[in-house]
């Protein structure tokens, strides 16, 4: 008889836990997921990437070595 | 007696646990993830050039199709195949890596769905789409 008083409210916790377990599939944060994972993958392709360098580089400036020790 | 005791607490830790876990989120950070995001993305590059002539669609059940072969020159048709086939596969992979690492592997199908919508609503204008079992331009 001792035993029914640990029994019961472990039933209950088996039982509220089964619940839990079967949650159902969050469409909202999924759509969310979906649109971040699109933009990452699509990315960079609405435009054509006009791929000008801004500012090149300055023309290499003529170095002189020319330090000679005799 | 002291064996049921523990039972009880650890049945409440795993309850606790299986609470933290059904909060409304969806995880995609995972290495998984994000290889299959990269290797999509670089492939991207090729397979857009046959979305906007046609050839090539997205189809209702979240995957991409040759719809048009005739679009693509005799020469090129084994690439598009193959790059069709590719990104099928890297698709699959990851509606199924998404689900897996959200601890419910059964939500693929579920995932696969609203993929699916979100690549057609997002699809730009020009591409074909499938829409009820049929091709349809956006």
């Amino acid at each position: 008889m001792k035993k029914n008083w640990v029994a019961l409210p472990l039933a209950g916790v088996v039982l509220s836990a089964c619940v839990t377990v079967n949650i159902y599939f969050p469409a909202a944060a999924a759509e969310k997921a979906a649109d971040k994972i699109i933009d990452e993958v699509w990315q960079g392709t609405k435009s054509p990437d006009t791929t000008t360098k801004p500012g090149a580089p300055a023309p290499a400036v003529p170095v002189n070595q020319k330090e000679k020790s005799i | 007696m002291n064996a049921l005791i523990k039972f009880c607490v650890a049945w409440l830790v795993l309850f606790s646990v299986n609470v933290a876990s059904a909060q409304v989120n969806i995880e995609i950070n995972t290495p998984g993830v994000s290889a299959l995001k990269q290797s999509m993305h670089d492939r991207h590059s090729q397979l857009a050039e046959f979305y906007g002539n046609g050839a090539v669609g997205l189809t209702s059940d979240g995957m991409i199709a040759v719809r048009d072969a005739s679009a693509v020159p005799l020469a090129a048709r084994q690439k598009v195949n193959g790059l069709v086939a590719a990104e099928n596969q890297d698709r699959k992979a990851l509606y199924a890596e998404i689900a897996r690492a959200n601890g419910h592997p059964e939500w693929e199908g579920d995932i696969r769905n609203t993929f699916a919508q979100r690549w057609i609503q997002r699809a730009q204008a020009g591409w074909w789409v499938q829409i009820g079992g049929s091709w349809k331009k956006k």
